[in-house]
């Protein structure tokens, strides 16, 4: 980290977080030394398969992980200050105000019991003293913001008379009500209609460039990441396994785990009788990470590293561009050819 | 809303008339012959005979049923044909010729007894439920829920009576902090009132606070999961308005019903609980009855206790509809 010392800290910066949950079975890895910064404005992508740590990484950012029940380390400097290290009053006095969430299904995250409104004005009324009056007109402010209709008349209906889409506009809503200056979505879109996610996505860019927000987008559809995200870090088995801007990861990808993602997208150019490319295998229990490197049962390429060390030895992040890092003990020579004949499969070059 | 009320009153009356049936039909195959009990010792068939006619038992079964129908709402009026009718005014339950007195006059008699003990157990038991059910499922796991749900597990496996036993022997006999229990109107005489109610509240309170426990605990474990939770803490809201005003709400929901029945099943005598404490309540009537086979009272405390539970259950969903706003739409 020495080297950086001299240089202006970014907004947010993720430093070799870990999150390990003792459980009966033993201890549960569901982040493994994470790294990565945003700055305002931009959007950072956290994508990988369910279970690879992607929305623990994100609670743990927010201060939701029952610091009971787990065991957080490492740093999250954010706008200057460690919310690793400050105590759970002064995170409570963050969540909401200068950095919020909105969460995957729409359905079930709103309270059914209260009305739309008052699950708003409460947002606000946990961070500032307004009147009654004032929370109502900003909320009101808002819910038009996201574009739901009649929000004045709205305000007083419950979740249940909204459909999926507008309420998770209201949860965007809610996020946003107190000008955040990070939102984290983790599958905002997952739960929504194919054609509601699109409008979903513009809205929350929309709101980005307005409020300047830095955005981690946690997402497992590729095609949203392509549209929308500056930087990318693809999470596998708890870590980081690559990272870069967007058009390394699309154009440029090194690591074996990036390259069965990008294979296992269905495309419209693709002949009816061509079967999808998974990934075989199933991703690593956080029970039982492997010793060595953590897709290593699953890769193809394992053999083609001298002396078994994906098998023994935890690869780094290693630096293969500006701003691009691998975490991979293939040769570079060797993750480019391999790169070259799974972008070739896809129809594109790496050119 | 209100047209769902009135139809939920109707098909209430209908059950409660059906209800009646049965239970006058059942009591009518009963075995025993309230004529025989009433008739003493120096029986002879004729007496009986008159009884039986006084007692309107020699009529068949459906008209008993329309005498009894007739009277609940136009009064009665027994052996009118002999020369020392009884009158039974409406609304006429029944005449306990037992014990000479109105079925409903017994029963308004014994009800304060009953109303106060299952109302005061009842504030006991939902206070002290909730508030350490809820105070388990915010240390689960850990050496506080445990010690709160062993406890509960003991206080759910003894049975009234024998807590009710041991209090009045340790508290009343052997260190005397109270006088023994004779129940007085709390407007006549207010403090021996609540000295006998004491320990009979605790004692009914502890059952019913054990499963309450419980019930919380595991209803608050199961809402503290949900994803508006996460959202409220995601909110920056402060934990204790998370757990209040997010958490509790939606758990309470089971916790209404089960209370609202439970008072209900309480008000129609908590039996053992009026006998060791010699409570004149429903209770202890209903056991008197029962052993006196005094036909006319125990259809009567039959009756009004089915009619509290159905009364109970209809406040129970209409409170449903308060608490959870989307029932309302359902209605």
């Amino acid at each position: 980290m020495t080297e950086y010392s001299n240089l202006r800290r970014a907004f947010l910066e993720v430093s070799d977080l870990s999150v390990q949950f003792p459980t009966e079975d033993g201890i549960v890895r569901a982040v493994d030394g994470v790294s990565f910064s945003i700055e305002r404005g931009q959007t950072l992508a956290i994508v990988g398969e369910s279970g690879s740590g992607k929305s623990v990484t994100a609670q743990a950012v927010m201060g939701l992980i029952n610091k009971r029940n787990a065991d957080v380390s490492g740093q999250v400097i954010f706008d200057g200050e460690d919310l690793v290290a400050m105590s759970d009053e002064d995170l409570r006095k963050l969540r909401g105000n200068k950095m919020s969430m909105i969460f995957q299904d729409p359905m079930s995250s709103l309270h059914p019991f209260y009305r739309i409104g008052d699950q708003l004005t409460e947002a606000i009324n946990a961070h500032q003293k307004v009147s009654k009056t004032d929370a109502r007109d900003r909320a009101i402010e808002m819910l038009h913001k996201v574009g739901i209709p009649l929000p004045a008349k709205r305000f007083d209906d419950y979740p249940h008379q909204f459909s999926g889409g507008m309420r998770q506009r209201v949860m965007i809503a809610m996020a946003l009500i107190n000008s955040p200056s990070l939102l984290i979505a983790d599958e905002p879109t997952t739960a929504l209609d194919v054609t509601v996610q699109a409008q979903i996505i513009e809205l929350i860019s929309q709101l980005q460039r307005e409020f300047d927000t830095a955005v981690i987008l946690i997402t497992h559809d590729l095609g949203i990441v392509a549209d929308v995200a500056d930087e990318v870090a693809v999470m596998y088995g708890a870590r980081v396994v690559e990272h870069g801007a967007v058009d390394d990861i699309f154009y440029h990808p090194q690591m074996p785990y990036t390259l069965g993602l990008l294979a296992s997208v269905p495309r419209l150019t693709q002949v009816r009788s061509d079967r999808l490319d998974p990934i075989p295998g199933n991703p690593p229990s956080p029970l039982r990470l492997p010793t060595g490197c953590v897709f290593q049962p699953r890769c193809v390429y394992q053999d083609e590293v001298v002396g078994d060390l994906c098998r023994t030895q935890r690869p780094d992040l290693e630096s293969v561009g500006p701003g691009h890092e691998v975490r991979c003990h293939l040769p570079a020579a060797k993750r480019q050819a391999a790169a070259e004949v799974a972008l070739a499969a896809l129809g594109r070059s790496s050119s | 809303m209100s047209a769902y009320v009135v139809r939920r009153v109707i098909s209430m009356i209908i059950l409660l008339l059906l209800l009646t049936l049965v239970v006058f039909i059942l009591f009518s195959l009963l075995p025993a012959d309230p004529a025989r009990l009433t008739c003493g010792k120096g029986c002879t068939p004729a007496v009986l005979e008159a009884n039986r006619h006084k007692l309107g038992l020699d009529l068949p079964v459906i008209q008993q049923y329309w005498e009894f129908m007739k009277g609940l709402f136009v009064g009665r009026i027994y052996a009118a044909d002999s020369p020392d009718p009884v009158v039974c005014n409406a609304p006429c339950l029944g005449y306990s010729f037992k014990r000479g007195e109105e079925v409903l006059v017994l029963i308004k008699d014994r009800l304060p007894a009953t109303i106060w003990l299952a109302l005061g157990a009842f504030i006991l038991w939902l206070a002290a439920g909730i508030s350490v059910g809820v105070y388990a499922a915010l240390r689960r796991g850990r050496w506080q829920d445990k010690t709160v749900m062993g406890i509960s597990l003991a206080g759910y496996s003894l049975p009234s009576f024998f807590l009710g036993l041991m209090a009045i022997f340790f508290i009343v006999i052997r260190l005397q902090l109270l006088p023994y229990p004779s129940y007085v109107s709390p407007f006549e005489n207010p403090i021996q009132f609540f000295q006998t109610m004491l320990l009979p509240w605790i004692v009914l309170a502890i059952l019913y606070a054990a499963f309450y426990m419980r019930l919380t605990r595991n209803q608050m474990l199961e809402v503290l999961g949900e994803d508006y939770i996460r959202t409220a803490r995601a909110k920056g809201l402060p934990e204790r308005i998370v757990i209040r005003k997010h958490a509790l709400r939606a758990g309470l929901t089971p916790i209404v019903t089960a209370a609202g029945l439970d008072l209900a099943g309480l008000l129609g005598g908590a039996i053992i609980t009026e006998s060791i404490f010699s409570l004149p309540g429903l209770g202890s009537l209903a056991v008197n009855s029962v052993n006196d086979a005094d036909l006319p009272v125990i259809v009567g405390i039959t009756l009004v206790t089915a009619t509290f539970i159905i009364v109970a259950n209809l406040i129970v969903d209409l409170l449903y509809a308060v608490i959870d706003p989307r029932v309302r739409l359902v209605s």
